[in-house]
């Protein structure tokens, strides 16, 4: 079965729209987070699809997955910062909320 | 001239009022600290005039061994030099164009000044030390006092015009902050302020002088200058060009002297400075810094002997100064106005004998001045002191019993300054005359307006002596109680009231056969001076005849107006009523010193004051803070409208993030 790059595309749009919404809907901060993973694979995808577009049989194009691995391991490592801020956060108001931290507001 | 290295001990002169000033500071500020717990307290402040007079008592000796160094030179090298580095070097440090040493000269006339200084310096510091007694600011007077010696004794040693120009504005300085020493009362704070403003036109003018000067000769060493002028700038040789440049620093130099010396234009200031405290109104505005102009003319003579018109502007304005302070002084009834006054018309009749080339006798009546008017203004004191800080002479009268030995020497000083015979004021004031008989022309004017002066001068004087000590005590006896001032006070007195009457023996007149001990020691100074002079018209001496003439001329003259006045007022007040009744224009006219002080706030003062007001609310209040407060609202007003985008929300946040990325995006993808 061979799908078209340019489908590939289309649902990474989607996935990142998906994300986006999320990430501006939700109040849950690690709903926010886990939103923020959405987009990253998002973007993975749309990596991967484009690596593939650009590939012939005898010529892989390697940018893509390449590309894809950094953004997996950073993404681990925004994880980590950010569940720590979700642990802080929490101490500090005993809530997940995004709402309950408005302190910078002009 | 000497090994300069050798002379080095010249500089302790001005340098220990120096150190003497620095240490009675300290002593102000530990006074200070100790008020701090208990604000009555006295300190150390003490120990300031033992450290002041000490200060001044060195000066004094060294400045005796200098005139005894420069007595065993002979006449043509008495000179002594100690340059101590070179100050400004500018251009090729070979042959530099401009070259400035940091120097003193002790030379005949810088030796009379420094005498005089530090002699009558010392007396009026003793002075002090009895009159300030219980100041609040003891310690701060007598470093202020001792910074003034210091900042005069630059002036007249400097071998430099620029070395000069610090001394000037250091008096200029020192004769503010004492001026206004009593500024809590508000108006000798406005006095200081005036003193200071004025003396500002007359040091622009010096500046300017120098200038000129300096592009003429290239050099601003005194010395250098006058040795230049001897040697290059013959009369007959030298060109219009040069000749109007000559003249024209000569006139903008003497418009410094006219803000120093309380001259015409500038002398408004002089009366208003009586607002200090009495000992200054002595040292500063009476014996030393008013006469440091007769000083720089008297050192630069033969600069301005090559200028005839300014010359006779010089002797003109003097003479115009005196007549306007003589006559000024007629109706005063402020006992301190009425000497202010009269010193504004005696440094009128030293410019004017400056102004026929009298350098010598302008110097000597310079130094009789100092002891004579040292000693009334001191006397003055003493009584203001003893009628509780009275100084109106309408609520004195018959003082003679209660402060006997003020009164015996205030008579002593008023006979000098009244010129009557024999006295130091008698033979100053008479040789300035005879000099200005004797130059003819236009000068005869000035001599009969310099006999009316002096008719004047005896006239005021000898009615001051009758309203203080004579007649019937006006003054409130239940406030007011009268008493002699301490030892302190009157021992200063008695010491300027002997060389107010012997002071005459530094001069007398050639019909007495002796020599004339000024004349001889300032020739070396004077010399190239006359020496141009004598080049535009050949001097004669005046015959016997017609000295023994003007000397009883001058005599008569002092002893009938000084009986007028004096016999005028020893009933009372009573005359000065009856001229106020009888001529009040003429009074107010003489009171207020011809009205030029009101003709100066008129036409001077208030359109400045105009002009700052206008300054004040449109450009700076209008403009400038439109300006400034303007573009501080504006931004207070953007940043309001848009600060709502900061909501605290972090939805929010990633949205304007999301949109501003998706707007790049576009823009990249479009262009």
């Amino acid at each position: 079965m061979n799908v078209p790059s340019e489908h590939l595309f289309f649902l990474s749009a989607g996935l990142f729209a998906l994300g986006v919404l999320g990430f501006l809907v939700r109040r849950n901060v690690i709903v926010a987070l886990m939103c923020v993973e959405l987009m990253l694979n998002a973007a993975n995808l749309a990596f991967l699809a484009a690596s593939r577009s650009h590939s012939s049989p005898g010529a892989l194009d390697l940018q893509g997955p390449v590309f894809s691995i950094f953004v997996i391991t950073v993404a681990a490592a925004e994880a980590a910062v950010g569940l720590a801020l979700v642990i802080a956060l929490y101490r500090l108001k005993q809530s997940v909320e995004t709402d309950s931290a408005s302190e910078m507001k002009g | 001239m000497q090994d300069s290295l050798s002379q080095a001990w010249l500089w302790w002169i001005p340098l220990l009022p120096l150190v003497g000033s620095a240490l009675c500071g300290a002593l102000h500020l530990a006074t200070l600290r100790a008020r701090k717990s208990d604000p009555s307290a006295k300190g150390l402040s003490a120990f300031a005039p033992l450290v002041a007079c000490a200060a001044m008592a060195g000066a004094l000796a060294l400045a005796v061994r200098g005139f005894v160094d420069l007595r065993a030179l002979a006449p043509s090298a008495r000179t002594l030099l100690s340059t101590s580095w070179e100050w400004i070097t500018i251009g090729n440090p070979a042959r530099p164009w401009f070259d400035v040493d940091v120097a003193l000269v002790l030379d005949p006339l810088s030796s009379t000044l420094t005498l005089v200084i530090t002699g009558v310096g010392l007396l009026i510091h003793i002075y002090a030390a009895g009159y300030m007694k219980g100041d609040a600011g003891y310690a701060k007077f007598f470093a202020y006092l001792n910074l003034f010696v210091f900042a005069m004794l630059i002036l007249v040693l400097s071998s430099s015009l620029l070395g000069v120009f610090v001394g000037w504005e250091g008096v200029g300085l020192c004769s503010y902050l004492l001026i206004g020493f009593w500024y809590e009362k508000g108006w000798p704070a406005e006095a200081a302020q005036k003193a200071f403003v004025t003396n500002r036109v007359g040091d622009a003018c010096f500046l300017i002088g120098s200038f000129l000067l300096l592009r003429l000769f290239g050099t601003l060493d005194l010395a250098d200058i006058v040795m230049r002028m001897k040697a290059d700038f013959r009369l007959d040789t030298i060109d219009a060009g040069t000749q109007l440049n000559l003249s024209l620093a000569a006139l903008f130099l003497f418009g410094g002297c006219c803000g120093k010396s309380a001259q015409l234009p500038l002398f408004t200031w002089l009366p208003d400075a009586m607002a200090g405290p009495t000992p200054v109104s002595a040292l500063i505005h009476a014996a030393t810094m008013v006469t440091s102009g007769i000083y720089l003319i008297v050192r630069l003579n033969p600069l301005f002997a090559s200028s005839p018109t300014v010359m006779t502007l010089i002797s003109a304005v003097g003479v115009t100064t005196a007549l306007i302070g003589g006559s000024t002084a007629l109706v005063q009834r402020d006992i301190k106005k009425v000497l202010a006054y009269s010193t504004v018309s005696q440094l009128g009749y030293m410019f004017l004998g400056l102004g026929t080339g009298a350098f010598a006798a302008a110097v000597f009546h310079l130094v009789t001045h100092a002891f004579f008017k040292a000693l009334l203004f001191l006397g003055a004191g003493s009584v203001i002191h003893g009628m509780h800080e009275e100084q109106d002479m309408h609520k004195m009268g018959g003082l003679r019993k209660h402060m006997p030995q003020t009164f015996a020497t205030f008579l002593a000083g008023a006979a000098a300054l009244s010129g009557l015979p024999l006295m130091s004021g008698f033979f100053s004031k008479d040789e300035i005359l005879a000099h200005t008989f004797n130059s003819g022309g236009v000068y005869y004017a000035f001599w009969i307006v310099g006999v009316l002066t002096a008719a004047m001068t005896a006239y005021y004087t000898w009615r001051m002596v009758a309203l203080t000590f004579f007649g019937s005590e006006r003054f409130d006896h239940h406030h007011v109680h009268p008493h002699e001032s301490p030892a302190l006070m009157t021992v200063p007195l008695m010491v300027l009231a002997l060389l107010s009457v012997l002071g005459g023996v530094l001069g007398l007149p050639p019909v007495f056969h002796v020599a004339h001990v000024l004349d001889g020691w300032l020739a070396p100074v004077v010399e190239p001076g006359k020496a141009i002079l004598a080049m535009h018209h050949p001097h004669e001496h005046l015959s016997h005849t017609v000295e023994w003439v003007l000397l009883g001329l001058g005599s008569a003259v002092a002893l009938a107006f000084a009986h007028t006045g004096f016999h005028a007022y020893t009933r009372g007040a009573e005359r000065d009523l009856a001229i106020e009744r009888g001529a009040p224009g003429v009074a107010g006219f003489l009171n207020e010193a011809w009205t030029i002080d009101s003709a100066y706030s008129r036409l001077v003062v208030m359109p400045l004051r105009l002009c700052a007001f206008t300054v004040r609310f449109v450009i700076d209040q209008l403009v400038i803070d439109g300006l400034v407060n303007g573009s501080a609202t504006a931004v207070k007003n953007i940043a309001g409208r848009v600060r709502g985008m900061a909501s605290g929300q972090l939805e929010s946040y990633a949205l304007w993030m999301g949109a501003g990325a998706a707007l790049i995006s576009l823009w990249w993808m479009w262009s």
